[in-house]
């Protein structure tokens, strides 16, 4: 079977505005409102494109997290998900270790495509999609903007700071996405209703034989500087004036 | 004593200036001992440039023609090859670092610490998470290289004037051939690069249009600035996506950055956090872009920037 796996990191919605609890331990998620990674809807969303245009015929979509974290596959399987796979586990993991978690998977599906999101926007890592493409010892080609697929190959543009870079990678092979791949669907009330017939299945993260460590210790969190609000003028002339005085424009 | 490795980044001529920012970040590390490495097809060029950086102790040359494209897929095992001798690996968190950089963590089977900002130790340092609104600080246990990548906006380019020893290496590894270079868009401007720029004039979705981005070009020609985009202009098509500034896009230290008709998304204010002096330029006196702003002006940007034109 021509099978897609899409990984999917449950995180704080993206609109919510993140705190620092008083004591520097951490950051308020408790009652913050939780959603899937915006650039894994993306990988997801790209996923179906694939699966729709005759490029695969089935999407497993994976997420390693609490229980809870349910949630997140279930609205990923009413986007239109054929299969999820909760690899559970209640403290945070590191991104080397899901990508050993993610090798693993790989081995037991088989898919010819994994599609991730370039980073997460909760620890800002951008690691995991090279991580594993490194492990499973096979191409990536990271934050996508456009993705065609023939021949066993994938052309994919990337964004890049020089502007768009064109690869050609041969499948199966890793691609993480960025923002301008695609627009992900709405979800509709009849795929809500369905997707809780779909199969969601819960595998306990030792029972795929890797051990997580803490690698990376986060010993405190606290708010960014503030920069100071400046002065307003009146007029183009005043502005210039400013700024001439500063020896910032001659 | 640390040993560094800096994985140079550079177009196969001219070394580009995030890996002068490395330097600098490494020389953080007490008693740091810097050596750069330039894997191209042909490196010397671009080993002379590094070789002239003050406090690199040594460059190392890797040459091979898999290495005209700088593939991750292809330089990773290349990097990892020569890691072991290094205490510190690092890159810029640019889009080469961020590729290339965690399939070498991977490879040593080791962590990587993304976006470093500050270092407070030879395993703890300062990074940003959530998009720039929390700053966090970790420390790293080193059973092996510490694997990093360094935000750029955070540490100034390394002078030149340094006289480090050019070497070579012959690393004898199997490259993938499973990863091909198609094309990249060329570089068309003539304008200041946007990452180094001192001067930043950036356009939002008040622009209204990619023709009224002429408006802003012609403006920054004037002051010989670098031309940037809000996400929501490139979204729109008004700007390629090389110009966005933002957390998703380009995060730059300018001396001055003139943000017109932006109204400050998070993501955006993450990308200019570090720039000495922020002019904002919105007809919204509400726009969240003033609370950042060292100057304001409240107006429409079609009646302002014609002004400043002929000002300027």
């Amino acid at each position: 079977m021509k099978r897609i796996l899409v990984g999917i990191k449950r995180v704080v919605d993206y609109n919510v505005r993140v705190r620092v609890k008083p004591d520097g331990s951490g950051v308020v998620t408790d009652g913050v409102k939780m959603s899937i990674n915006p650039f894994d809807e993306i990988a997801l969303e790209e996923a179906l494109r694939i699966r729709e245009r005759g490029g695969a015929e089935e999407i497993v979509v994976a997420t390693i997290g609490p229980p809870d974290t349910q949630q997140q596959l279930r609205t990923a399987l009413a986007m239109g998900a054929d299969r999820a796979l909760l690899i559970e586990h209640a403290a945070p993991v590191e991104p080397l270790d899901v990508a050993r978690v993610f090798l693993k998977l790989i081995e037991r599906e088989q898919p010819f495509l994994v599609i991730l999101g370039k980073q997460a926007i909760d620890d800002d890592n951008n690691q995991t999609g090279q991580m594993l493409a490194a492990l499973w010892n096979r191409p990536q080609a990271t934050f996508a903007s456009r993705v065609e697929l023939a021949d066993g190959k994938a052309t994919v543009t990337r964004e890049v700071d020089a502007g768009l870079e064109v690869l050609e990678v041969d499948l199966p092979a890793v691609l993480t996405t960025d923002l301008r791949l695609n627009e992900p669907r709405y979800v509709k009330l009849p795929e809500i209703m369905k997707a809780k017939k779909k199969p969601l299945e819960t595998l306990p993260l030792a029972s795929l034989g890797v051990e997580p460590r803490q690698r990376v210790k986060p010993v405190r969190y606290e708010p960014p500087p503030q920069r100071q609000k400046g002065v307003m003028v009146k007029s183009a002339q005043e502005l210039v004036e400013a700024l001439k005085k500063k020896g910032l424009v001659a | 004593m640390s040993k560094v490795l800096i994985v140079a980044e550079h177009d196969g001529t001219t070394l580009n200036a995030s890996t002068a920012k490395c330097v600098t970040c490494a020389q953080a590390l007490s008693g740091a001992e810097i050596t750069i490495l330039v894997a191209a097809a042909n490196a010397s060029a671009v080993a002379e440039q590094a070789a002239r950086l003050q406090h690199v102790a040594r460059v190392v040359k890797v040459e091979n023609p898999a290495n005209e494209h700088l593939l991750a897929a292809v330089l990773a095992p290349q990097v990892a090859a020569l890691a072991g001798a290094y205490s510190h690996v690092f890159g810029p968190s640019t889009t080469f670092g961020k590729d290339l950089m965690p399939r070498v963590a991977a490879l040593l089977g080791t962590a990587q610490v993304s976006d470093i900002m500050a270092i407070e130790s030879a395993t703890r340092f300062r990074r940003p998470i959530y998009a720039g609104n929390v700053i966090t600080t970790v420390e790293v246990e080193a059973d092996g290289p510490i694997v990093g990548t360094v935000r750029t906006a955070s540490f100034e380019a390394a002078p030149e004037g340094g006289t480090a020893a050019v070497e070579s290496a012959d690393v004898k590894v199997d490259l993938p051939a499973d990863t091909r270079f198609v094309s990249v868009s060329e570089a068309k401007s003539g304008r200041p690069d946007l990452q180094t720029a001192r001067r930043v004039i950036s356009g939002g979705r008040a622009l209204g249009s990619a023709e009224n981005f002429n408006l802003l070009y012609r403006l920054a020609d004037k002051l010989g600035a670098a031309v940037g985009a809000s996400r929501a202009a490139v979204d729109a098509g008004y700007a390629p996506n090389d110009l966005q500034v933002g957390q998703t896009g380009k995060i730059i230290a300018p001396d001055l950055y003139i943000a017109i008709g932006i109204s400050g998304a998070i993501q955006h204010l993450t990308g200019i956090k570090d720039a000495r002096t922020i002019v904002a330029i919105n007809k919204d006196a509400e726009a969240p872009i003033f609370e950042v702003a060292d100057y304001g002006l409240v107006g429409d940007l079609f009646e302002v920037l014609p002004e400043l034109e002929k000002l300027l």
